[in-house]
């Protein structure tokens, strides 16, 4: 009773879902959810025991349902017996027990199935059982291993030429003997007769992947590879990811013995992935093998993943790639497209250096366009301090706060030299330096502030050098404001500002911070999946445009070529800044609060 | 920059110990004018390492006179608060470089703004 008591409120809390005492033909199923790994069958084999079902909605991802019985009895029925009952979950490990909740009506989620994205193709069937099971025969995994890389998530070969993971291109002065095994041309002949694709391909990559496993959400290289890229799976079905650069994801259902052909925008401007689980949410409906799945939420189950052997036949490209895509494009940002990093392959310095200062020094003039408006929080704080106060505003920008209270002195700092200038221009006082070694005399400064800082930094040792570095600023009794971007958009059941203003988000699990792992690419307000990511900004035109008064409005927007930059960011987990500041010595946390999707906290030097 | 962020300001090249005050090489000072507070300016002459603040206002031949130790009582001299006040606020460099007293290690000023990343190379 007492669970059940706390499972009630935590739907309250976290979901929004409001139960009701008197019994209703609704329920909500606490634990009985997609996202806790109980398939729709299970469940639908435990309620149907109590009567006839009106509707049974699962949203994906989501540890709880909703059921809907034809008869109040029946709903009663499966109340009183079902509450509090084990239910084995997909993972047959695992038990896990329901609660059940009377609730006022479901919202069903009707979704319409999103479009493919356009240029991709499938083809059901391509290769008969007894084919597949020979490609999957004539893999010799063991036999060598020198195109053979054992990537942590995925076993991987190539044929042809290698496909080489730190620049993500090949060598076309390099092709491996052998060219593409013969037991392939079979599937590519079929494929050439078939019109799927133009050209004979000359690389051959195989992955394979176990339950569990993935693949960062990344486009092939353009000037790596022609148009036109051949995907066969074998061995079992999956979801794969693709995702717009405008947010919109399709997760795409890829049937065991098809394949999948990207061309155009599909090839040059979507991502596509595999989030890394042993469970897929797929469409229930069984005539559906194929195509995206969609979000409608009484049409939702489970799938367990086997093990999937995908071949990607591609055609090496000689030459730049002349698509229209240049934003994605590397062979027309003049630079060899840079991989994202990974964690472990660059000093913290390196990953700074290169994903947080070249990019502010870079997107400066745009990026201070679009700060004006100061945090009113921010402002409160520094209308707080009296009059003739000393305050240090380190990690300044374009030093949107150094003039709100006129009777301060404020000065700033910034690692970037171009966003100093604009302080400059604005006649405030600033200086261009490092947040880890601030050329300010120590215990000299009534306050300090460091709004949307400490983020950047991409080690704790960093991030926690850079609070001391605050505090050796403050005199005895001075205070320090902090914020950093918070992990939680959604807090209270108030989406911050930056979720408000976009998109809906995408709900995907939260893959480990893998050290092997590329730093995963955030889509623009959506919410977080992963603490140590990086944020795409599109550096626009507008400041030239502005400038020139016959510039059109669809100038403004236009992106730039080579418009695309990544900045690192760790965003912080409830309570992770408030633990960080702890390991500071001779400072209190005074208070501490979430504003608009930041953790925010006021230090006190003791 | 001002006088008074130059009095905030200290050389962090490592191994330095006080690496204040910064010497001033100045290229171009200009003059601009601010309006007198008074409570501010009492209000900011504690927190001052005075004697470099004299020391510097001097090196830019803008010393005005003012005292190498501060007097006792200084909260009522309204002349006193608005030579203070005038160093602090109103004598700025535009071009030049801060050097560091120690290390002798050079910061450049570009239009008012100091560069006090170490490495210029890494910016």
């Amino acid at each position: 009773m007492k669970k059940e008591v706390k499972a009630k409120n935590i739907l309250l809390r976290h979901e929004g879902v409001e139960t009701v005492s008197r019994p209703s033909k609704s329920l909500v199923v606490a634990n009985g959810g997609l996202g806790n790994g109980v398939s729709r069958q299970q469940l639908l084999e435990v309620l149907k025991t109590h009567g006839l079902l009106e509707s049974l909605v699962m949203p994906p991802n989501k540890p709880y349902s909703f059921v809907t019985y034809a008869s109040l009895e029946a709903a009663i029925s499966a109340y009183s017996s079902l509450s509090g009952q084990d239910i084995p979950s997909v993972d047959s490990e695992q038990k896990v027990t329901l609660y059940l909740s009377f609730v006022e009506k479901v919202e069903v989620q009707e979704m319409s199935h999103p479009a493919l994205p356009p240029g991709l193709l499938f083809v059901e069937n391509i290769v008969s059982p007894e084919e597949e099971l020979v490609l999957l025969e004539n893999i010799s995994w063991e036999t060598d291993n020198s195109n053979q890389k054992s990537l942590k998530h995925r076993r991987v070969k190539h044929y042809g030429y290698e496909f080489r993971y730190d620049n993500n291109n090949v060598d076309r002065d390099q092709p491996l003997p052998g060219g593409l095994p013969e037991f392939c041309n079979v599937l590519l002949d079929r494929c050439l007769l078939q019109g799927l694709i133009k050209n004979m391909p000359d690389q051959l990559t195989i992955n394979q992947y176990e339950p569990g496993q993935g693949i960062p959400p990344h486009i092939d290289t353009h000037s790596a590879f022609e148009d036109g890229i051949l995907s066969l799976s074998l061995g079992s079905e999956i979801v794969m990811d693709f995702r717009h650069p405008d947010g919109t994801t399709v997760p795409v259902m890829v049937p065991q013995r098809s394949v999948l052909v990207m061309s155009g925008e599909s090839r040059y401007l979507w991502t596509h992935g595999i989030t890394p689980r042993k469970f897929d949410v797929i469409q229930v409906a069984e005539g559906q093998k194929v195509g995206t799945v969609s979000g409608n939420t009484e049409e939702l189950t489970l799938s367990k993943r086997g093990t999937r052997t995908s071949f990607t036949f591609r055609k090496v490209r000689h030459g730049p790639c002349q698509c229209t895509f240049p934003s994605v494009c590397d062979s027309q940002q003049g630079i060899e497209k840079k991989s994202p990093p990974r964690v472990s392959d660059l000093e913290p310095e390196s990953l700074e250096k290169e994903y947080v200062h070249k990019v502010y020094e870079d997107i400066a003039g745009h990026f201070s366009s679009t700060r004006h408006t100061p945090w009113p929080k921010v402002v409160d704080f520094l209308m707080s301090l009296s009059a003739g106060s000393l305050v240090a505003d380190v990690g300044c920008g374009n030093g949107k706060y150094i003039g709100v209270h006129k009777n301060l002195y404020m000065i700033g700092c910034d690692r970037s030299k171009n966003l100093v200038d604009i302080c400059g221009k604005r006649k405030f006082e600033a200086c261009v330096c490092d947040a880890l070694s601030v050329p300010f005399r120590s215990g000299s400064f009534d306050a300090c502030i460091s709004i949307a800082v400490i983020h950047h930094f991409a080690t704790e040792e960093r991030r926690l050098a850079a609070v001391q570095e605050l505090i050796r600023l403050l005199k005895r009794g001075g205070k320090a404001l902090i914020y950093v971007w918070a992990m939680e958009q959604e807090y209270k059941k108030n989406k911050s500002k930056y979720l408000k203003e976009g998109k809906t988000s995408n709900e995907r699990i939260i893959p480990d911070a893998k050290s092997d792992q590329t730093l995963p690419i955030h889509t623009n307000r959506t919410a977080f999946d992963s603490q140590d990511l990086l944020v795409p900004w599109h550096l626009k035109a507008n400041n030239q445009a502005r400038n020139n008064e016959a510039a059109t409005a669809k100038e403004e927007n236009q992106l730039l070529p080579g418009s695309l930059y990544h900045r690192y960011y760790h965003v912080f987990c409830e309570g992770e800044l408030e633990t960080l500041c702890t390991r500071v010595t001779g400072v209190t946390v005074r208070h501490s609060y979430h504003d608009q999707g930041n953790w925010c906290v006021i230090l006190e030097k003791l | 920059m001002k006088l008074l962020t130059h009095n905030m300001l200290r050389s962090h090249v490592s191994g330095v110990t006080r690496g204040f005050p910064l010497i001033i090489r100045a290229d171009e000072v200009k003059l601009n004018s601010v309006d007198f507070n008074r409570e501010f300016v009492t209000r900011m002459i504690p927190k001052l390492e005075w004697e470099a603040l004299v020391q510097s206002a001097e090196s830019l031949g803008h010393g005005s006179d003012l005292p190498r130790e501060l007097v006792s009582g200084y909260e009522n001299d309204e002349e006193f608060l608005k030579k203070v006040h005038h160093v602090l606020l109103e004598v700025e460099v535009l071009e030049g470089a801060l050097k560091c007293p120690e290390s002798g290690t050079e910061f450049p000023i570009n239009r008012g703004i100091p560069n006090m990343l170490i490495n210029e190379e890494e910016s």
